[in-house]
């Protein structure tokens, strides 16, 4: 082998090795490089009890209540399979809203009920102006009443 | 085949050709730039969601894309190099790094702009974040090793070594946000779907990406030529080109 060739096979074999350690070492760390929990996780204890986790999901439409101060809500996450009720009191991000996906830090308590000490907003990854989010809602409401869509 | 690749990767033409090449690239990327950002600033529709928030997107996204791009770059050139020892693809892998750390940082500024007020913080030690905070650390190690060894040609072979194995990263950066759970949002555009943007959204930001791309190109050969006269800088051609002045 000349010496070209040579280094050749020197930078595929750190290419290869490198890449085989990162995915080893990716999958022995895969739960801790999850940034949160889903609901269905939780329902099924594979979320530690003992520390603060995270818990994603998207807020179950109407069931965002305010309490007494005006800081203090209280709501549901799901992931569409699960639910999970979560308290908190502070400040929601701007895009807290019913149906949007939000990432809550904090313990579930003795009762079920995951207290947050911190709330995220979750982006999807969609951008549009709003008449066309209005007529895709329209579209939406009209496929599920069987009535055809108008445009 | 070689005594040609020889020819045209010889720092003296590189030189020569590249300062006609420059205003290709450099006036293309601002007039194209200029109107992307027009188009993104004042005519791209309010998003349903962000309102006006979202227009960061038309600097987070391209650059951050070039963050990746460049480090490719960096990457293959210093594979060149270390492989084929073409001194000019080492030249041109030590001169992308500042531009590729520089895109690196807006993204991660821009996206740390737009996350307080859109997920509620600044940052997050969520896969996507923190494999870009990587990304930026991997280019400030090929500096740093650039930088301190005295003798160039070990200088190249470190830092291209440490190029090479950061590739490792760049999947990760990307598919991160499939992999995993983060807070970071999936791909809007670079998927193998119809992207899920808004047509007069994607439009300023497909040619913001293109403005970025023209200008490091720009930046690239601006650099490179500096660093091939540095480099050089004993060899005849240079003192020629001196002597000449």
């Amino acid at each position: 082998m000349n010496k070209r060739s040579r280094r050749k096979m020197l930078v595929a074999m750190v290419v290869f090795g490198v890449g085989i350690a990162t995915v080893l070492a990716l999958t022995a760390f895969d739960e801790n490089l999850m940034y949160f929990y889903s609901p269905t996780e939780i329902h099924a204890g594979k979320a530690p009890a003992d520390r603060a986790i995270r818990v994603g999901g998207l807020v179950v439409d109407g069931s965002v209540r305010r309490e007494g101060n005006g800081l203090a809500v209280q709501f549901d996450l799901t992931d569409n399979a699960a639910v999970v009720p979560v308290s908190y009191t502070g400040i929601l991000p701007d895009l807290f809203r019913e149906g949007q996906g939000i990432v809550a830090m904090g313990r579930i308590d003795n009762a079920g009920l995951f207290v947050a000490d911190e709330v995220l907003a979750k982006h999807d990854e969609n951008y549009m102006p709003p008449e066309v989010a209005d007529a895709l809602d329209a579209a939406h409401e009209a496929g599920k009443t069987g009535a055809p869509a108008t445009n | 085949m070689w005594a040609w690749i020889q020819k045209f990767s010889s720092p003296k033409y590189f030189y020569d050709m590249s300062a006609k090449l420059i205003p290709w690239f450099a006036i293309p990327a601002l007039v194209i730039g200029v109107y992307g950002l027009y188009l993104g600033f004042f005519v791209a529709p309010t998003d349903y969601q962000q309102g006006e928030s979202y227009r960061i997107i038309f600097i987070h996204v391209p650059a951050a894309w070039m963050s990746l791009f460049i480090y490719m770059v960096m990457a293959i050139s210093a594979g060149i190099g270390l492989i084929w020892q073409i001194r000019l693809a080492d030249v041109i892998a030590a001169s992308s790094a500042p531009i590729g750390a520089s895109f690196t940082f807006v993204a991660l500024v821009t996206g740390s702009l737009w996350g307080k007020p859109m997920w509620g913080t600044y940052w997050v030690w969520d896969a996507r974040l923190t494999s870009e905070l990587i990304l930026l650390f991997l280019y400030f190690g090929y500096m740093a090793l650039q930088a301190s060894i005295e003798d160039q040609r070990m200088a190249d072979k470190a830092s291209g070594l440490l190029a090479i194995v950061g590739v490792v990263n760049i999947p990760i950066i990307h598919y991160s946000v499939e992999w995993w759970n983060t807070l970071h949002q999936g791909a809007t555009v670079t998927k193998l779907d119809k992207p899920s943007i808004h047509i007069d959204m994607l439009i300023p930001l497909l040619l913001m990406a293109l403005a970025f791309k023209l200008f490091y190109a720009t930046m690239v050969l601006v650099r490179a030529r500096n660093e091939a006269l540095y480099r050089d800088r004993n060899r005849r051609w240079v003192r020629e080109l001196v002597e000449k002045l």
